[in-house]
């Protein structure tokens, strides 16, 4: 280890060092509450944070347990709050945070806590499955659906969401009473309102047009910043909200 | 937010509100429509009372009395009034129904915003329409000095 940490002057070398995670556990069989427990890892500049949380299973306490799936940011299942913020373990690089500090890890806010980093995903695809996230046309064509590139570039940006919920579970409105379709919800539906090929926007916009819909979005920007994808989810809500004004999307 | 936050049944299954109007949306209408006229009528009020003529110095009873003889101005603060007070009062009611989760203790915040915005809204109206710097047979100890020439 010692050789390791001389090389920080060579240029471009892939350094080492020790970082403090301070992890959020919970055990609904043993803990009445929620308690951090802080590990010393030792990782690299080229690490990401999942790879912190995979030393800690792994090496420390095979006990710590949180979800994650391709590792590669794309499926959505290590959707965590990182320092405060709601990031993909997989995309956070060790050396984008200050390790100076120890870097807090705990699940994401808002739904119900099942064990340490996971937490019980179903109300957030029970407000998705609502909004009928699924391409709905009358028309059976022979070949394919055709569609042009400015048709697809209309709804390009909302065809991107992994529904990883780090949109929802940083919104400061689905957190007061998770009633509200939430960030996610409605940029799926957006993702369909939107599509030329699709006939049931209507159908979406009037179930957004509720008292739990689009109406209870404060543009906050929270979900924006919160997206891993880079979606920007604030201007989508807002589209669906002129969409229902006009009346049509 | 305080860091241990979690609802134990997040989002009850969507029930279709009922037909009818909706107050959510003509609500969210009422807010970006009424800002847009508040922005203009604040700052005109600003500029006439602060700006013009002496400037602040100018502000006294006979000035107020002045402008609310004045239809033109009766009219002016009447929208003035109605469109801040339900503005504030709208935004009041998306605040409690933000973070008041019990339904009972929201019915009651409800009730009492609307009946505050009610009496505020007759009280203000009345004195707009109604106001009278020298009332004909007061006291001329209590009335304003200028009221002598008219009394």
């Amino acid at each position: 280890m010692a050789t390791a940490t001389d090389t920080t002057a060579e240029v471009g070398a892939v350094q080492e060092f020790t970082v403090t995670v301070i992890i959020r556990r919970f055990d609904p069989e043993k803990d009445a509450e929620p308690y951090w427990q802080d590990f010393d890892v030792q990782m690299y500049s080229t690490d990401r944070v999942l790879d912190a949380l995979h030393k800690v299973k792994w090496d420390q306490d095979g006990t710590l347990s949180f979800r994650r799936s391709c590792a590669h940011g794309i499926c959505g299942s290590d959707a965590m709050r990182i320092n405060g913020r709601n990031r993909l373990a997989c995309k956070t690089l060790i050396k984008d945070l200050d390790i100076t500090k120890p870097i807090y890890i705990e699940a994401i806010k808002g739904l119900p806590l099942e064990k340490d980093l996971i937490v019980d995903m179903e109300p957030f695809f029970a407000s998705y499955r609502q909004v009928q996230p699924f391409l709905q046309s009358s028309s059976k064509p022979e070949k394919e659906r055709i569609q042009s590139i400015e048709e697809r570039a209309r709804f390009d940006d909302t065809t991107k969401c992994i529904l990883c919920a780090a949109c929802t579970s940083s919104c400061p409105v689905f957190w007061t009473d998770g009633q509200y379709f939430g960030p996610a919800a409605i940029v799926n539906a957006h993702r369909f309102i939107f599509d030329s090929r699709d006939e049931a926007a209507q159908v979406r916009l009037d179930i957004l047009n509720d008292k739990e819909g689009v109406w209870r979005c404060r543009t906050t920007f929270n979900c924006s910043e919160a997206c891993p994808r880079g979606i920007e989810v604030t201007k989508a809500i807002s589209e669906v909200k002129q969409a229902i004004l006009r009346g049509r999307p | 937010m305080t860091t241990d936050l979690t609802l134990d049944a997040p989002r009850a299954p969507h029930a279709r509100t009922k037909r009818g109007i909706n107050w959510e949306k003509w609500g969210w209408i009422y807010m970006r429509v009424s800002g847009v006229l508040l922005v203009v009528l604040i700052f005109g009020h600003l500029f006439v009372n602060l700006f013009l003529g002496d400037g602040v110095s100018q502000i006294d009873f006979a000035f107020v009395a002045g402008k609310l003889s004045d239809p033109f101005w009766q009219w002016y603060d009447f929208a003035l009034l109605v469109l801040a007070l339900v503005h504030g009062t709208n935004g009041m009611r998306t605040i409690v129904n933000d973070y008041v989760a019990k339904a009972s203790v929201r019915r009651i915040l409800h009730t009492a915003l609307v009946a505050s915005t009610a009496v505020l809204l007759v009280l203000g109206t009345l004195v707009l329409f109604t106001f009278d710097p020298c009332p004909a047979g007061a006291d001329p100890e209590l009335v304003a000095s200028f009221c002598e020439d008219i009394l």
